[in-house]
């Protein structure tokens, strides 16, 4: 399955472990952990929830992981990503990929990552010491999913 | 026609409500129309909260797009997960 949204934690070793098992034409394994910080906007972060769209949470994750693997050459691809109440620095999001080379699973992960921060249907509330507020998107993360657009199949690095 | 409507984050938090089953008036055909006939019924939280995004049937959509009977229509403010 390689999307999960959950409300329990992953393990990164196992996760990686799992991924590539068996797999003997990996070359290269990407994966990104997006943790819960303890500061944002100045403000000093307690806790967060994170709410979601039940089904297509799990549709937009899926569409976002199938889209990578037909831009890349992708052996296998993870999302994992938490729900409900978090403190900072624990674990969000795991995002992991298997490739040949490096290239590929350095732009797929990023790629992920990014339409998942501007496609997926996550809301993030934080508690500060003003009380609860939820968070604005911001217009970088737009930005950063745009650059994909022009920028189809594989990057430089192939190797 | 009848469609369900969803509301998430901020705006389900200013709504006081999260969903709700509509009978909608004849001549509605679009999701800005739906929006905009849904702020005359007393969600003012709708036309108040800028860069407001929908899914029709869980895929992302705008204004533009049309509702049909029996459709899953969804509000809510950008996407702030990852």
């Amino acid at each position: 399955m390689p999307v999960r949204v959950q409300a329990e934690d992953f393990d990164l070793s196992t996760e990686v472990a799992r991924l590539r098992a068996g797999d003997a034409r990996v070359g290269a394994v990407a994966a990104f952990v997006g943790l819960v910080r303890d500061m944002n906007e100045g403000e000093c972060i307690s806790a967060m929830t994170l709410e979601h769209y039940p089904g297509m949470t799990e549709k937009a994750l899926a569409a976002i992981v199938a889209e990578a693997r037909a831009r890349w050459a992708l052996f296998d691809a993870l999302v994992i990503h938490r729900v409900g109440p978090l403190k900072p620095m624990d674990q969000i999001v795991l995002v992991a990929v298997t490739s040949a080379h490096r290239g590929a699973a350095f732009a797929a992960c990023e790629f992920i990552m990014d339409y998942l921060k501007t496609r997926a249907p996550f809301w993030k509330r934080e508690e500060t010491p003003g009380g609860g507020r939820w968070v604005d998107a911001r217009e970088g993360d737009e930005r950063a999913a745009a650059r994909w657009q022009d920028r189809a199949g594989p990057g430089p690095a192939d190797s | 026609m009848s469609v369900r409507i969803l509301y998430f984050a901020s705006l389900r938090e200013r709504l006081g409500l999260s969903e709700e089953i509509l009978e909608l008036p004849a001549g509605l055909g679009c999701v800005g129309e739906l929006r905009d006939w849904l702020v005359g019924q007393g969600r003012a939280a709708l036309g108040q909260l800028p860069n407001l995004r929908c899914a029709v049937n869980q895929e992302m959509a705008s204004a533009a797009d049309p509702v049909r009977d029996g459709d899953e229509v969804a509000f809510f403010p950008p996407v702030t997960g990852g």
